[in-house]
């Protein structure tokens, strides 16, 4: 966590002026996480240097947390004392606070006055590696140089860091260096010390706003500045308004974005199936947060429905998102899985699996058959999954690689076809298999969907 | 005048205010039995005659009643219930509970109830209201008789209330007292000369006097045991007159009692002149009545007619039913018991012979009284969540069995033949204690998780924890047939006093010292990742003792339940690696098993935290390192240019010292890994084999129990280092410290201090089963590369280790519990709720640098 700023230029000594800081001894400041140091490690006739540090007192702001926020190692061994962080933000507004403001009583005039400032700052993390800083620095018109660092050196295999040392040369003004700055770390810090409250916002356009309005990057640097989306959105509006010189770059709109998205696709499917039976009770296991239940109710099909998830987090997300509907549906959503037997989940008209045994491991299948077909046994039942071989169509996906990092498997049509025919034969259930989304060649539809009936009593 | 009231049930006081009601009930029955609805409305408003509260009165009222039916206890309402829809209401609960009812009205003379009323003086009711009840009482009188009550009774006048004797009896289902020995019989089906055989075998001495057209029977056994059995007596076999014969006349002399079956339901219809379908072997029985008379006929209609649903037996340890019973219906009458009793569950759909599907009820019976059933033929009896079917399908050629109980032995003749061919396959021991399905229920888990172990008081687990454990066992954990047990958290100890330490071996030694130990074990401390291990002798034994449905060597998971390794061939590469050693030590044959289950750690670290690793300790490393050499270096240029920088130089000094030594630490437990070989397993307990759990034995055992097995393959396994220390002995004592101190110098996390003893307990409970004494150096990556700095380590003093200790107990009890229920062959939920608990207890809040 150390920032250098060097001027090189005729009267070098004017950056001591500038800062308000003079050159001549090290100046500690107290901030409520730390202490700050500033010293000048050079100063020369034409080159001078100055040095901001911060000596951050992890262990004193730990103790002022609650231990329920505590629940991981992470939070107390981390990179928070070694990163320019939120908090070296919050330092240089404190420390280099008149300098930030473009104030210089004793030289007015160099307020305004571009000089040749080179900025080390050591070390950023950049989880969008050396692209993200790039994007967000060169429009500003810095020459940047990155240096990259590796993870352990004793390890090379383990491969690079996501921390830079970076380098920013320009012929600018200190306080405009200052206010990128200031605006930049926390947008590279995804972990901010502080709530951010609607005096972000204020912050954000005091020190952002006459150079956010031409930055290619502003709706990116507002949205991680303030983190919030409610609180982000009428910065971008604001900005967006006021700006109007810099059209847009040309966004190619692909025919991806057209399309109704898959899930869409989905919900549609599945409430089809659901309707031409005319199930009355219905259950949704694997509800997550209650997209499907939502798409239901709004389409008024199913009287008694209840959503089944181990996650209870995202129940209490699916609660909120369907507190808003009005229906007259009889609406539950309970702590569940597919492994675990309830007696209320039974006697049900039909039951989804909308992708979700992708998400369990192979060996469990039959776990989750024997509860789910032998069990629960409703008279339908719906099973959707991802169709692998559509993997080839996602320039984002690697050979072999699955949609979800949680996936434990992913299914070509003969694997899924040859899963679902011997369910329906070990349970007395007849099979219709189909697809969802647009047919590619070769590869079929993105999603495969499986539809079984339940035998009816024929003796 | 007496009354009889069925010991448990549903009595309804009917009558006018002031007509006595409460007195009578008060006379006759347990403050605690009466529910009146005066006394709820003097509950919630102060004031039990505020009519305005009686809707709320009765909501409550009715709650109560019910919370008491379902713990089948004796009831009595005490309210007028003049009204058809109140009386309606209560016996609509009973019946949802299964409960006899009975009603008693109070049907005085108008003179006497004005009298009473009277008497009450300033509570007494105004005439208007009185007059009132009267009228409704009329009512009442009329109709009463045609409302679903099982027993009615009524008092005419005051001497007539006031005379009356209240006999409680009990259920014709409960028959508690009968203690046994018994010697239960299955299905029947009219084999009769296979049910003399058996009863011969059974120790029975039959004799045999042939009358008219019949056959009397005489038995008797020289242990006095009774005989049960569990319907089914007729149809299909060869001889079902002949049978109920032979059962009706060892029930008349007392030393036999039957329950009804489907099939004779069916019989009892037909002798009814009922229409009945002539299939499934009632053609057989009719054809064998032929010859019998119709007083004969009478009088087994009146027997088959007689016989109950089910019993409940010695001291309600003992249940039985012909198609089984769940516990909420056990001890109970009513329409839906005896359905259930006769025919079983079915679901929706015929299976593939075509028959209704059944379902499998004991799957879901978590009852304490061990139920004996028939209905379905099994292949061979299969004890399972305490039931057992011993229906072995005798009329289709299988065989008559019996159990003896309490002995819990199977007792069986064969058929002398095939009588009726089974539609249905007989239920193999896998389909009736289903190794597929584990048949766990949410409910097991969730509602209020209490667990009573062998080894410390109930632990109960709290519902936001529950939950958090349900996702993790769900998302992330092993099949539960294989988590058969879970490793305790570890306590550090307490912190130490001596300079420059965190923890020291002085603390441990202290803990166990103040507790009246002598002599404890020092273990070093592996530094890799806790590894729970299952091995089986071969691969079979993963389907045929653990029900997989895949055979496999065995399966090693974390201490939250994952699986160890993703890749599965590894697994089982070094599960087999470790069976060969074990073959090879003589470890099956000396321990008489073919499965083992091993507490260890797994090394290298970076093999299991490669992401932590990486994402945490080495970037942290990274950071710490490249920032602090660039503010030493500038504050070096500083000072070449003359500034007086030195305080500030010395503090990044020490910093970048810190930030070295902490890259140093890691970097100990890390090695890259490319064959099999380059992992290290270093067992520390052997927790369990078939039929035992070692938790008796000492440490020193299970190490020199496992250095045996390590001998046999030096480069995956490891031994642990230990060291066994008197405490009272100050130079072991320092030995021992001075032993740490080396190990941890070497980059060693440190040591574990164990009492000699694997369970031991103190006057408050169980005492800790181990502490950990963490390294100078190791606890640099757990509290920070700067943590030992004067400032910092002050402040780190201040650490609470009330709440992991407790936490460490539980689980260590649970953890112990798990195993030996699981070595018991109890049920896999009664395993799975003690190694879900410890997985609910993990989600506790807790500093996770202790």
């Amino acid at each position: 966590m150390l920032l250098t700023i060097t001027y090189t230029g005729q009267s070098a000594d004017d950056l001591g002026y500038l800062l308000h800081k003079n050159p001549t001894r090290v100046q500690e400041f107290s901030l409520s996480f730390g202490k700050a140091f500033v010293f000048y490690p050079v100063v020369k006739e034409e080159q001078c240097t100055v040095a901001l540090t911060l000596d951050l007192d992890t262990i004193g702001l730990l103790r002022r947390q609650k231990q329920e926020q505590l629940q991981s190692l992470q939070h107390y061994v981390n990179d928070r004392p070694y990163v320019m962080s939120s908090f070296f933000s919050v330092a240089i507004a404190q420390v280099f606070g008149t300098a930030l403001n473009g104030r210089c009583q004793e030289r007015p005039e160099l307020v305004d006055q571009p000089l040749a400032l080179e900025a080390t700052l050591s070390v950023v993390s950049s989880r969008g590696g050396e692209e993200l800083l790039r994007k967000l620095f060169e429009p500003l018109g810095y020459d940047c140089q990155l240096e990259n660092i590796l993870l352990d050196p004793h390890f090379p295999e383990w491969g690079q860091s996501s921390y830079f040392r970076l380098h920013l040369k320009q012929k600018i003004c200190l306080k405009d260096l200052l206010s990128h700055l200031y605006v930049l770390l926390p947008v590279l810090d995804r972990n901010k010390h502080y709530w951010v409250q609607q005096d972000e916002q204020e912050k954000l356009l005091r020190h952002g706003e006459q150079w956010l309005v031409s930055h290619p990057e502003r709706k990116l640097i507002v949205r991680r500045y303030l983190k919030r989306r409610n609180l982000a959105e009428p910065i971008i509006e604001a900005l967006e308004q006021h700006g109007n010189q810099a059209p847009e770059p040309a966004v190619t709109v692909s025919n991806e974005e057209e399309k109704v998205p898959l899930n869409r696709l989905r919900l549609r499917a599945v409430t089809e199936e659901l309707t031409a039976v005319q199930a009355k009770k219905i259950l949704d296991l694997g509800c997550g947060s209650g997209k499907l239940i939502q798409h239901l109710l709004r389409k008024q099909v199913g009287e008694k429905i209840i959503g089944v998830d181990p996650a209870y987090s995202v129940l209490t997300i699916a609660k909120n998102r369907l507190k808003k509907i009005e229906t007259k549906a009889m609406v539950e959503l309970v702590s569940g899985s597919v492994f675990y037997r309830d007696d209320r989940l039974r006697d049900f008209d039909a039951a989804v699996l909308m992708e979700v045994i992708e998400h369990l491991e192979p060996n469990r299948l039959r776990d989750m058959e024997e509860v789910c077909f032998s069990y629960l046994r409703p008279r339908l039942f719906i099973v959707t999954t991802p169709n692998q071989e559509y993997n080839v169509m996602y320039s984002g996906l690697e050979a072999g690689e699955y949609r979800h990092g949680d996936h434990r498997f992913e299914w070509t049509r003969a694997e899924f076809r040859a899963w679902a025919e011997q369910v329906s034969k070990r349970h007395q259930y007849e099979l219709r298999l189909t697809g969802i989304g647009e047919e590619a060649k070769d590869v079929g539809q993105p999603t495969q969907m499986a539809v079984f009936y339940l035998q009816e009593d024929r003796n | 005048m007496e009354i009889r009231i069925p010991e448990s049930s549903l009595v309804v006081l009917i009558g006018p205010s002031a007509a006595g009601k409460s007195t009578f009930a008060h006379h006759h029955f347990l403050p605690s039995e009466i529910l009146s609805s005066d006394a709820f409305r003097l509950m919630i408003t102060n004031d039990m005659s505020d009519q305005s509260a009686s809707a709320d009165a009765f909501e409550l009222l009715h709650h109560a009643l019910r919370k008491r039916l379902a713990r089948n206890l004796l009831t009595v309402v005490d309210a007028t219930n003049l009204q058809v829809e109140a009386r309606q209401e209560l016996l609509t609960i009973a019946k949802e509970y299964q409960v006899p009812t009975v009603s008693i009205l109070f049907d005085l003379p108008d003179e006497s109830v004005y009298a009473q009323n009277r008497l009450r003086g300033e509570q007494s009711l105004a005439p208007h209201v009185i007059r009132r009840h009267m009228f409704l009482l009329k009512k009442t009188r009329r109709i009463l008789r045609h409302e679903r009550f099982r027993y009615r009774y009524q008092f005419h006048s005051v001497e007539e209330m006031n005379q009356v004797r209240v006999i409680r009896t009990p259920l014709r289902v409960d028959r508690r007292l009968e203690r046994g020995p018994f010697d239960i019989i299955g299905d029947t089906h009219g084999c009769l000369s296979e049910l003399l055989e058996l009863l011969s075998k059974l120790g029975y001495q039959v004799t045999q006097v042939e009358q008219e057209d019949r056959t009397f029977y005489r038995a008797r056994h020289p242990q006095e045991r009774k005989l049960l059995f569990l319907g089914d007596l007729v149809d299909r076999g060869p001889d079902s007159p002949g049978v109920i014969d032979l059962v009706r006349d060892l029930v008349n002399a007392g030393i036999a009692l039957v329950v009804s079956g489907n099939h004779d339901q069916k019989l009892v219809r037909y002798l009814h002149g009922k229409r009945v379908e002539l299939a499934f072997g009632i053609e057989q029985t009719i054809e064998q009545m032929k010859n019998r008379s119709e007083s004969w006929k009478k009088e087994a209609l009146h027997f088959l007619e007689g016989l109950p649903s089910h019993y409940v037996l010695d001291a309600g340890r003992l249940v039985i039913a012909h198609a089984g019973l769940p516990e909420q219906l056990q001890g109970r009458t009513g329409g839906r018991v005896r359905n259930f009793a006769l025919y079983g569950e079915t679901a929706k759909g015929l299976d593939q012979y075509g028959l209704p599907i059944r379902i499998n009820w004991a799957e879901s019976y978590r009852g304490d009284a061990l139920v004996l059933y028939g209905h379905t033929p099994v292949l061979e009896p299969t004890f399972y969540h305490n039931t057992l079917n011993i229906d072995t399908g005798c009329v289709f050629g299988g065989k008559l069995t019996a159990l003896r109980y309490p002995e819990r032995e199977l007792v069986s003749v064969p058929a002398k033949e095939t009588y009726a061919d089974p539609r249905r396959p007989f239920r193999t021991p896998n389909e009736i204690a289903p190794g597929i399905d584990g048949s766990l229920y949410t409910r097991d888990l969730l509602e209020s998780l209490r667990i009573k172990s062998r080894f410390h008081p109930v632990v109960n687990i709290r519902n936001e924890q529950a939950l958090a454990a349900f996702e993790e066992m769900n998302r992330f954990a092993i099949d539960p047939r294989w988590l058969i047990y879970l490793p305790p958290t570890m306590s550090p100890s307490e912190t130490s006093s001596e300079s420059g330490y965190l923890e020291h071996p002085l603390d441990a030694f202290r803990y166990y010292q103040q507790r009246g130990i002598e002599q404890v074990i020092c273990e070093e401390k592996h530094m890799g990742s806790r590894a729970i291990v299952i091995v089986c002798k071969t691969p079979e034994v993963a389907v045929s003792r653990f029900r997989l449905e895949q055979p496999s060597s065995g399966i090693i998971y974390s201490r939250t339940g994952r699986r160890f390794f993703d890749d599965e061939h590894l697994e089982q590469a070094m599960l087999s690696r470790i069976a060969t050693a074990m073959e090879k030590a003589g470890f099956w044959e000396q321990f008489h098993t073919d499965w083992a289950c091993l507490d260890c750690e797994l090394m290298p670290w970076s093999a299991k935290a490669q992401g932590l690793l990486k994402n945490q300790y080495a970037a942290v490393g990274a950071a710490a390192e490249h920032a602090l050499q660039d503010v030493v270096s500038q504050l070096n240029l500083a000072k070449e240019s003359g500034r007086e920088v030195d305080q500030l130089l010395s503090l990044y000094e020490e910093k970048q010292k810190q930030a070295h030594l902490f890259r140093s630490a890691y970097r100990q437990y890390c090695w890259p890994v490319n064959r099999l070989e380059d992992y290290k397993l270093a067992p520390f307990h052997l927790m369990a084999t078939e039929g035992k759990v070692y938790d008796e034995q000492n440490h020193l055992w299970h190490m020199q129990a496992l250095a045996d097995i390590c001998k046999h393959d030096e480069e995956l396994l490891m031994t642990t280092a230990t060291r066994i220390v008197h405490l009272q002995n100050e130079e072991e004592v320092n030995e021992a410290i001075q032993w740490w101190i080396k190990q941890t110098e070497q980059g060693g996390e440190g040591m574990v201090v164990k009492p000699e003893q694997f369970l031991v307990r103190g006057e408050k409970g169980l005492i800790q089963p181990a502490i950990k004494c963490r390294g100078q150096e190791y606890l640099r990556i757990i509290y920070g590369p700067e943590y030992n700095a004067p400032h910092n380590l002050e402040r780190l003093r201040k650490r609470g280790l009330k709440k992991k200790r407790s936490l460490a107990v539980r689980e260590f009890a649970l953890g112990l519990e798990s195993l030996n229920r699981f070595v018991e062959r109890e049920p896999l939920y009664r395993v799975h709720e003690c190694v879900f608990a410890i997985l609910a207890l993990e989600a506790e809040p807790i500093d996770p640098r202790l």
